[in-house]
């Protein structure tokens, strides 16, 4: 099923080569998003950029949007180097992006107003975009008397006015409801395959691996850390398309599985953002980690779940998902393969005991597989007074990772390490120490 | 299709028919064109005129008085309002002006302009030698000198908190800098610029009563207008004539609250950014009248359409610069050059401020001012620590009960708004009558009129405390004193805080018109910096108008880095709801 993309639908609209971003840091170590990224998009397809949250993906679409410049590289749309917001380019937000002050007729207006189009023809298209959108009678209404759907569908009415060649989509559908988000790509299905939206490609982040293949024709499967391509998938599909289709779901296991795959010479730490003491710990509650542990403990998983089954029967996205489930097989708690989940013997352990013997499980593995945690408490011993300021910490991680990252990491320690009572943290302070309040 | 749209019908004549709300609008509407018009043409006459006909304290005077100070008010915050977008959108669009915009913002905030009175007043007759104008126009800069600063800070930190998403859809629907700084930037402010444009208006007024009747060297000029009314009444010691400066000032304050501020806060709820529709919708009668006529919203409309016109006038992106140039530019290098010409430009202000204040005063003179300002400080913290005391409980009380809360904010505001000095005369009396220690007793005028803020605050904070939590506390039986020291008071802290940062920093300011009082030939002094620079200011001894104004300059700065920026960085770290 994933074969190479050999059909072209038409000729090239926007050509991405060798795109590269970092963000310097420092001085020593420079936090690189994007690595060498190359992709073309041509007339009459949509396609998905599928990644983690993290994965540099919106700031791809924004460096093609001409938001944000790329580090090196170069972005051609229409055969002219990207320096800035092109013409023909429009953008829809994932927080919608309306102006609260304006009506949605001015909020659609806006979109036409750089563009300097004389005011009854501006006003004229507006009623058009919002006719085609489904948005009629709603013209003076201002968006926060809208639903989120709503609002989103101005979001795209006020991208589609301007009569873009190509539309950039970032995350649309996330911030809605699951009924409205359906309803709503539907209806862009349903314009797009009738040929009544006046653009000729689309571009779209996402993260929702079945949304991904419920719309687009060509996927391009990003990694993090760096974020490249690394995989082209394209969808033999026809739309509209049935989520029920056994192709359907054969397509979405099949990204589910390389998305977890275990290439050789990976190891268990392989999701995460630098390794040892410099390794990005996400911010997972240690509820959800037992949660997770013991419903695929129970019925009907009985310690191996299909993970897109139990991320559909637990109503999470890759994105809540993944972190936890990566965590998990960090702290051998759980193996991953071909897009299963199975609970170790030690994870069945964890599932299946008390409160005290799971904190002890717990700690033990802590110590063993998170260095940061390792460190922490190693420190704590050695000092004879027992304590250590945060900052102790902080201040390593930061050689290795942005501040955000380095008091995310430290953060998510001292939630598991308190946890596991491996040590005490008092935020008034900001002091790791080993005594528990008595 | 798209014609028939209900949207984009054509107006018709039935929407143009005038109704009654049109006339009482148009009645509204000339009648303050007239009143303009005629006070416009008295600002040109030759000054003589003015010494000529002195202000009378004939009670029939008082409408036209008002509106003079009216207008002159309101043309401070026109001025401030442009300083305000210009001053504000340079400092946020452009980080090496941000580095020397925003601590002198700070500065300015924290000075007492008042003491510089009498540099300007000099300044502007020169401008328009002869003409009452240059008078004018010198009132007008020292009321502007009392508005300009939070409004500008206010703009200032509106256009950095921008919504990231908002700033990328702009830029992305390619809206030139001039659009998006119309369309985006300033309705983003406006709620925060139109609350500040209020609170500027009501502390203009108590510089309006210090700026009216101004003294240039011998001669003294009187301005027509409530504040020369009210300095002729202290000086002829007519307590009737106080009086009715006092109604004269509610009245007005009443108006204009009305058909100005009231409509304005209303109109720019719209503005407000949450998604949200907030519970309370504040509301205007001005605003609904408006909205209501319909021959004035016609003829309003070709002005509206005109501005929004303006608002849309497309510029060039950005200024292309040489490729080399745009290398260059935000580079550390250039950097340094520019930190250096600062550095140069800050010693030798320092370097004029010393030669100038020594040639009056000795450097000696230093450390009896400090122990003038530790006097002056003295007085600020026992006043807010009484302050606090008093009406942190009143807040609280009041806004546990959204009805009490309802009924009483309008009445504070009006409080707030209304200028304390007016009745230091009363207090004057008093102090005199009971020969009490005007050390103590000259004190609390400081606080009069900023200790609203405190109230303000604390309301605002106990009304959106967590109804949650006070169940929480209810059905943990946390009653008394323990409830007040682990639920409400801790809630309340950042909205405290906010409170009395600005509560102090009126009363350092006021402290120069509060130390010294004076009925008739009765002077009252109290020992103190604000005292200090008052007599030198009457005395028009500019050196040690500088000496002192630094001085006081220097408490409030650290004041506020010491005390308050802790405690707000505390609040906003550990105590907040949200």
């Amino acid at each position: 099923m994933l074969e190479p993309v050999t059909n072209h639908a038409g000729p090239t609209l926007l050509a991405v080569s060798d795109v590269r971003k970092a963000y310097a840091k420092g001085d020593r170590h420079d936090l690189i998003v994007l690595d060498d990224v190359s992709l073309t998009i041509r007339e009459g397809e949509i396609v998905g950029l599928l990644g983690r949250s993290g994965s540099g993906k919106s700031t791809l679409l924004r460096i093609i949007g001409g938001l944000v410049p790329p580090t090196a590289g170069d972005v051609q749309w229409c055969g002219k180097t990207v320096t800035g917001p092109c013409e023909g380019v429009a953008m829809v937000f994932q927080s919608f992006a309306l102006f609260p002050w304006l009506t949605v007729l001015e909020n659609v207006e806006m979109g036409l107003e750089a563009l300097g189009v004389p005011a009854e023809l501006r006003r004229r298209r507006a009623l058009e975009a919002i006719d085609l959108i489904g948005l009629d009678g709603f013209e003076s209404a201002y968006p926060k008397e809208l639903s989120g759907g709503m609002r989103q569908r101005v979001g795209f009415a006020r991208a589609l006015v301007v009569h873009p060649r190509l539309l950039l989509m970032d995350e649309p559908f996330s911030a809605l409801d699951v009924l409205t988000a359906e309803t709503l790509r539907t209806d862009l299905i349903d314009l797009w395959i009738e040929g009544r939206l006046p653009i000729k490609s689309m571009l779209m982040v996402t993260h929702n691996i079945e949304e991904a293949v419920l719309m687009c024709d060509r996927i391009l499967l990003f990694s993090s850390n760096p974020g490249r391509v690394v995989q082209e998938i394209k969808v033999p599909l026809q739309h509209p398309r049935n989520r029920l289709d056994p192709q359907f779901r054969k397509l979405v296991d099949e990204i589910y599985a390389l998305m977890t795959q275990r290439t050789d010479g990976r190891r268990a730490d392989q999701g995460f953002l630098g390794t040892g003491i410099g390794m990005v710990l996400p911010r997972v509650s240690t509820n959800t980690f037992m949660g997770l542990t013991e419903a695929i403990l129970g019925p009907p998983y009985n310690g191996k779940a299909d993970l897109p089954e139990l991320a559909t029967a637990l109503q999470m996205e890759v994105d809540d998902l993944f972190p936890i489930v990566e965590m998990l097989q960090l702290l051998r708690f759980v193996d991953l393969a071909d897009g299963d989940i199975r609970l170790t013997p030690q994870g069945r352990r964890l599932a299946d005991s008390d409160t005290d013997e799971r904190k002890r499980l717990f700690a033990d593995h802590l110590l063993t597989y998170v260095p940061i945690v390792a460190l922490i408490k190693r420190v704590l011993d050695e000092r004879p007074s027992h304590r250590a300021p945060f900052s102790r910490f902080s201040d390593q991680l930061e050689d290795f990772m942005s501040e955000d990252f380095a008091e995310q990491t430290l953060r998510s320690a001292i939630t598991w390490g308190r946890y596991a009572e491996l040590f005490a943290y008092d935020e008034e302070t900001r002091q790791f120490s080993l005594e528990n309040p008595s | 299709m798209a014609f028939e749209h209900p949207a984009a019908a054509v107006i018709g004549w039935e929407r143009l028919r005038p109704n009654f709300w049109d006339f009482v609008a148009f009645a509204l509407v000339f009648g303050i064109l007239i009143l303009l018009a005629q006070a416009g043409r008295e600002t040109l006459a030759p000054l003589a005129s003015v010494q000529q006909t002195p202000v009378s304290l004939d009670p029939a005077m008082l409408p036209e008085y008002g509106l003079r100070t009216t207008l002159r008010m309101l043309a401070a915050i026109l001025a401030s309002l442009l300083f305000t977008l210009s001053y504000g959108a340079l400092a946020a669009k452009s980080r090496r002006a941000e580095m020397v915009l925003i601590p002198l913002l700070d500065i300015l905030q924290s000075v007492p302009v008042l003491g510089f009175l009498s540099f300007t007043v000099a300044g502007f007759m020169a401008l328009v030698p002869g003409r009452v104008l240059g008078v004018e126009l010198a009132a007008i800069f020292a009321i502007f000198t009392s508005q300009a600063w939070n409004m500008a800070f206010s703009f200032y930190q509106s256009l950095k908190t921008v919504p990231r998403d908002l700033e990328e859809a702009s830029r992305s629907f390619r809206l030139s800098a001039w659009q998006r700084f119309w369309q985006l930037e300033v309705p983003f402010a406006m709620p925060g610029l139109v609350w500040n444009t209020m609170m500027s208006m009501s502390g203009g007024w108590f510089f309006v009563v210090a700026s009216e009747a101004i003294t240039v060297g011998d001669t003294t000029v009187s301005l027509p207008g409530i504040g020369s009314y009210l300095a002729l009444a202290i000086d002829d010691k007519n307590l009737v004539a106080v009086g009715w400066a006092v109604l004269a000032m509610l009245v007005i304050i009443l108006i204009y609250d009305q058909l100005l501020f009231r409509p304005l806060v209303a109109w720019a709820e719209k503005f407000r950014f949450e998604q949200a529709a907030s519970a309370t919708q504040p509301r205007s009668w001005m605003l609904d009248l408006i909205k209501r006529t319909q021959l004035v919203r016609a003829l309003a409309r070709p002005i509206g359409h005109a501005l929004a016109q303006l608002s849309r006038i497309s510029t060039p992106g950005r200024v292309s610069l040489s490729e080399a140039a745009q290398r260059m530019w935000p580079s550390r290098w250039v950097d340094g050059v520019w930190i250096a010409v600062i550095a140069v430009a800050t010693f030798y202000a320092l370097w004029r401020i010393e030669q100038f204040v020594t040639t009056e005063a000795s450097l000696g003179e230093l450390g009896q001012v400090a122990l003038l300002a530790s006097f002056t400080m003295i007085r600020v913290i026992v006043l807010i620590a009484l302050a606090t005391a008093i009406w942190v409980p009143i807040g609280v009380w009041i806004g546990m009960r959204p009805r009490v809360a309802e009924a009483v904010q309008p009445i504070a505001q009006f409080l707030a708004a209304f200028p304390a000095n007016i009745i230091f005369p009363f207090v004057v009396i008093a102090i005199v009558h009971f020969r009490a220690n005007p050390d103590i007793w000259l004190s609390p005028l400081m606080i009069l009129g900023t200790q609203w803020y405190i109230l303000f605050n604390v309301i605002a904070g106990a009304s959106a405390f967590p109804t949650d939590l006070k169940e929480a506390a209810a059905s943990l039986h946390i009653h008394g004193w323990r409830w007040w020291r682990q639920v409400i008071l801790p809630g309340i802290f950042p909205y405290y805080v906010t409170g009395a940062i600005t509560a102090s920093g009126g009363s350092w300011n006021a402290s120069i018109v509060a130390e010294v009082a004076s009925w008739g030939s009765t002077k009252l002094k109290a020992h103190g910096v604000g005292a200090y620079i008052a007599d030198a200011t009457a005395a028009g001894d500019y050196p040690r108008i500088v000496l002192g104004v630094a001085v006081m300059s220097v408490f409030v700065l650290l004041f506020n880095r010491l005390l308050w920026r802790p405690m707000y960085a505390f609040a906003a770290r550990h105590l907040r709801l949200d």
